[in-house]
């Protein structure tokens, strides 16, 4: 049995299902991350010390991870592009090279945390490196979660293509508004943790 | 569906390369404005002030937001203004506190 | 036109549909169905479940409240040394108890049911879908709140047993906690992602599925509270899921997001950080909690909306102003969390805030309760059930609001914070008041769900005994709360002096929960009899309006609907002047 508006936009509402729901669970997220946000505030503003970001943390590491992630933003995007021009070739490629930015912002993380602890900084040392993990952290899995998907979407997902190509372009789309925000998140946190 | 025809789709396409302009000079300047080590205050507000930018840009052009149905549109300004008393609430509690009172 | 070509399609390929069902598997069908209404009963009967499950905790927690330091009878010897060496309940017990009744009563009992079942079940039968929106996402919700039950319930039995800090967990006793409490965060990560996940569906299901002409002002109001509670689970849960993270990431790795500086337990100096904020575990929870009780409320004034409308034969007064009262009431919900926080040093603007919030927020409450109990002017009441349980809802549900408002104002909460007055407001509103209009929803849809009614005589001996015996349980704790008498109390407040006059109302309330749990032995007796040999009845029993009743067979096959509806009129036409039949469906078409 099929679900009505699956693919194509409900006429008074202008949205399909599937995009009007990652709005919502976007919506969510903006909560789960704003109160992540708000702890640090009030852990920040309640503390007798707290140190600058750019004292204890890699600023040149982190901008190359922020340019990093805004360009994968636009891979993705120009992913979505290349559907809507019915070039599913280069739309993989792209997908493809969303996946391999992400994997390079997982791999520098890596090596920021590795460096971490072999100083001996672990998150039970302050309420600083406490919420730095836990918001990059937290961050982190969500950009392993993208890194599945849009692998999942690059690859055998693609074979929706040739069957229903309307629906694989939404889901590459809805895809695209998870990850865009993911890099949103990352926009925020950058200056929150590493700058102030 | 937010643009079909090739041509718009090329016109798309060039707006995305000029967003991702503008998100680097953006990013050079928070990163450059650090470095100045202004006071607590301002700094907060600046770099508040050019992510809230970069974010709109993602937001309006990546995300479509800016051609997206009003739907969507109501629905973040009313995730934005419970996320506004989740983030402000509890530091005005501490503020307001009889801890902080007697301090002063 | 586009709704009705791609309804058009989907009613043809349900035909086909229809085909493939009898090759579905076991699995397919009855475990990892994707059917709204099979996965409805799953909910149903899981929360069902864990309700008894949460009651029975309270009904050994109600032996040593009477009876403290006795041996537990029958069960005691069962309990384990840890717990009741001799079958005498040790306080550690108690406190397991105590936790636990709270966590799975709210959140895998009452939640559960009322949004998971009955929304599940009803709400894309009422506004005439085939299904959710995203059927596979909804059978992967119910997965991960049976997953969340079965660790939460799995922590009775390790090392010191089930979380013992209360259902809010404050830090930092829950940081410094037993192994339980890590199993309690656990089991709330996956209660919480499956509540988003439905919620989720909810929002898009009642958005973008409404049947042609099901407008939003004809809407029934179950669909409205639903809409509404759907909002709230969407935005509120996830402040509490950081808090969980968090917490966890205290106990675990040894942060102090919670513990502040210079903690000393036992004597010794704890080895951490410190800098951290109990305060800040408080407000993260109370902004999901707060929005959490009108998830517990919504449903159950939706659910008694409908079953008033159908039996006093005549529209909802005020219809409109319940949809704004109910739809302002949501909002209000996120901007009234500190209220239970009034006694954590806050200053006197803050507070003044808070209490001006709450003060609003009664408001939409009086609104919804004033247009239920007008709707019974000038009503013809059939006194059915599912009637009983919702006309005793009102005045229930009347009593636990009015008894919240000396909560909600700072000075008079002084005397009555944490007293086991508040343990009777929220009881009233959450017992006699939406457990009732829950049980009242089941008589009700029963028979769209099964085809035959439940018995009429047990049900109205389930309704009066349970009825009497809630309200020998919670009445008296005003009583008791006004006297000074703490909550959480292990002895049930045998070492004040000040609490030795409304002492002897322990015994009265325990007999009265155990009659309680008597009279819900012909609740369950009826259940599966009926299940099996109750009476036969039409698709339409109840002679109602909306889509669900009009529209649908009894049990509705996959797909719902065998032609599917159009609206042409509000949820509540009845008794309407000039027609000859007391009701007039929603899909019924006007007449040329």
């Amino acid at each position: 049995m099929q679900i009505p508006y699956t693919v194509e936009a409900r006429p008074d509402t202008g949205l399909p299902n599937p995009k009007l729901g990652i709005w919502l669970f976007l919506a969510s997220e903006v909560m789960l991350f704003g109160a992540l946000f708000s702890s640090y505030i009030l852990l920040r503003v309640s503390a007798p010390a707290w140190p600058h970001g750019y004292q204890e943390l890699n600023v040149p590491l982190a901008t190359l991870n922020t340019v990093v992630l805004i360009a994968s933003s636009v891979t993705m995007v120009m992913s979505w592009a290349q559907l809507k021009m019915h070039n599913l070739a280069r739309a993989r490629m792209y997908l493809w090279l969303t996946v391999t930015l992400a994997l390079v912002f997982l791999v520098v993380k890596f090596f920021e945390y590795g460096s971490h602890f072999a100083a001996g900084e672990y998150p039970e040392h302050s309420t600083f490196l406490a919420i730095y993990f836990t918001l990059t952290g937290l961050h982190g899995l969500h950009v392993l979660g993208g890194v599945i998907v849009n692998s999942y979407l690059a690859g055998p997902g693609a074979a929706m293509w040739r069957t229903e190509p309307e629906q694989y372009t939404n889901r590459v789309e809805v895809a695209g508004l998870y990850w865009h925000f993911v890099d949103l998140v990352w926009i925020f946190l950058f200056p929150a943790l590493y700058l102030l | 569906m937010s643009g079909s025809g090739g041509e718009d789709i090329k016109h798309h396409v060039k707006v995305y390369k000029a967003v991702f302009t503008g998100l680097m000079v953006a990013t050079v300047i928070t990163v450059g404005v650090s470095y100045m080590r202004l006071a607590v205050l301002l700094a907060v507000t600046v770099a508040m002030i050019v992510a809230t930018v970069k974010g709109s840009l993602v937001a309006a052009y990546f995300m479509h937001l800016k051609s997206e149905k009003p739907a969507i549109f109501w629905l973040l300004m009313l995730t934005a203004s419970f996320w506004v008393l989740l983030m402000f609430i509890p530091v005005l509690m501490h503020l307001d506190s009889f801890e902080i009172q007697a301090q002063r | 036109m586009d709704n009705v070509a791609s309804v058009g399609k989907a009613h043809a390929v349900e035909a086909h549909a229809h085909h493939h069902e009898e090759e579905l598997s076991f699995l397919r069908k009855y475990v990892f169905s994707v059917d709204h209404k099979w996965i409805g009963i799953q909910y149903g009967i899981t929360s069902l479940l864990f309700l008894l499950f949460g009651f029975s905790l309270m009904m050994i927690m109600r032996w040593q409240l009477a009876f403290p330091g006795r041996p537990i009878p029958l069960i005691g010897p069962y309990l384990g040394e840890a717990n009741a060496p001799g079958g005498i309940m040790l306080p550690e017990f108690y406190n397991q108890l105590g936790a636990m009744h709270g966590t799975i009563m709210v959140f895998m009992g009452v939640v559960p049911l009322a949004v998971g079942a009955f929304g599940n079940f009803v709400v894309p039968l009422q506004i005439g879908a085939p299904d959710m929106a995203f059927p596979k996402l909804n059978m992967l919700s119910y997965w991960a709140y049976f997953v969340g039950g079965v660790v939460m319930l799995s922590s009775f039995f390790v090392p010191g047993g089930a979380a013992n800090s209360g259902w809010t967990s404050y830090a930092p006793l829950s940081v410094l906690a037993t192994q339980g409490q890590t199993w309690w965060l656990v089991g709330m990560i996956f209660l919480i992602t499956s509540s988003l996940l439905g919620a989720l569906n909810f929002i898009v299901t009642i958005i973008q599925l409404r049947a042609p002409g099901l407008t939003w002002m004809r809407l029934p109001f179950f669909v409205w509270a639903q809409l509404v509670t759907a909002f709230l689970l969407l935005l509120a849960f996830p402040p509490l899921e950081a808090a969980g993270v968090l917490q966890l990431m205290d106990r675990l790795a040894h942060t102090s997001f919670f513990l502040p500086s210079g903690l000393v337990v036992g004597n010794k100096p704890l080895e951490i950080s410190g800098g951290g904020s109990p305060l800040l575990w408080q407000h993260l929870f109370w902004f999901l909690a707060h929005p959490e009780v009108y998830v517990l409320i919504l449903p159950a004034m939706g659910i008694v909306a409908e079953i008033i409308a159908n039996n006093t034969r005549k529209p909802l007064w005020g219809y409109k102003a319940m949809v704004y009262s109910v739809i302002f009431l949501g909002f209000m919900s996120f901007a009234v969390w500190a209220h239970h926080m009034f006694f954590t040093g806050m200053g006197t603007v803050i507070s003044a805030f808070f209490q001006t919030t709450t003060m609003i927020i009664s408001i939409p409450s009086v609104i919804i309760l004033s247009a239920l109990f007008l709707s019974l002017y000038g009503a013809s009441i059939r006194f059915t059930t599912p009637m009983l349980f919702a006309l005793a809802f009102l005045p229930m549900f009347g009593i636990g609001g009015l008894t919240g408002l000396p909560l909600g104002l700072a000075s008079s909460d002084i005397p009555l914070h944490d007293t086991y007055y508040v343990i009777g407001h929220f009881h009233y509103v959450v017992a006699p008041g939406t457990l009732m209009a829950l049980f009242g929803g089941i008589y009700f849809w029963f028979p769209k769900a099964t085809g035959r009614t439940m018995n009429d005589l047990l049900g109205k001996i389930h309704f009066w005994g349970s009825f009497v015996c809630i309200n020998g349980v919670f009445m008296p704790m005003f009583i008791q709360g006004l006297a000074g008498v703490n909550r959480r109390l292990y002895d049930g407040g045998m070492q004040y002096a000040h609490a030795k006059d409304v002492l002897h109302w322990n015994t009265f309330m325990s007999y009265s929960a155990w009659g309680l749990a008597f009279f819900q032995i012909f609740f369950i007796i009826n259940f599966f009899w009926s299940m099996k040999a109750g009476r036969k009845v039409s698709d339409n029993v109840w002679s109602a309006t909306t889509l669900e009743w009009a529209a649908a067979p009894s049990p509705p096959p996959h797909g719902n609907f065998l032609t599917p509806p159009a609206v042409f009129r509000g949820p509540y036409e009845y008794s309407v002047p000039g027609h000859e039949a007391d009701y007039l469906p929603q899909n019924q078409p006007t007449k040329a």
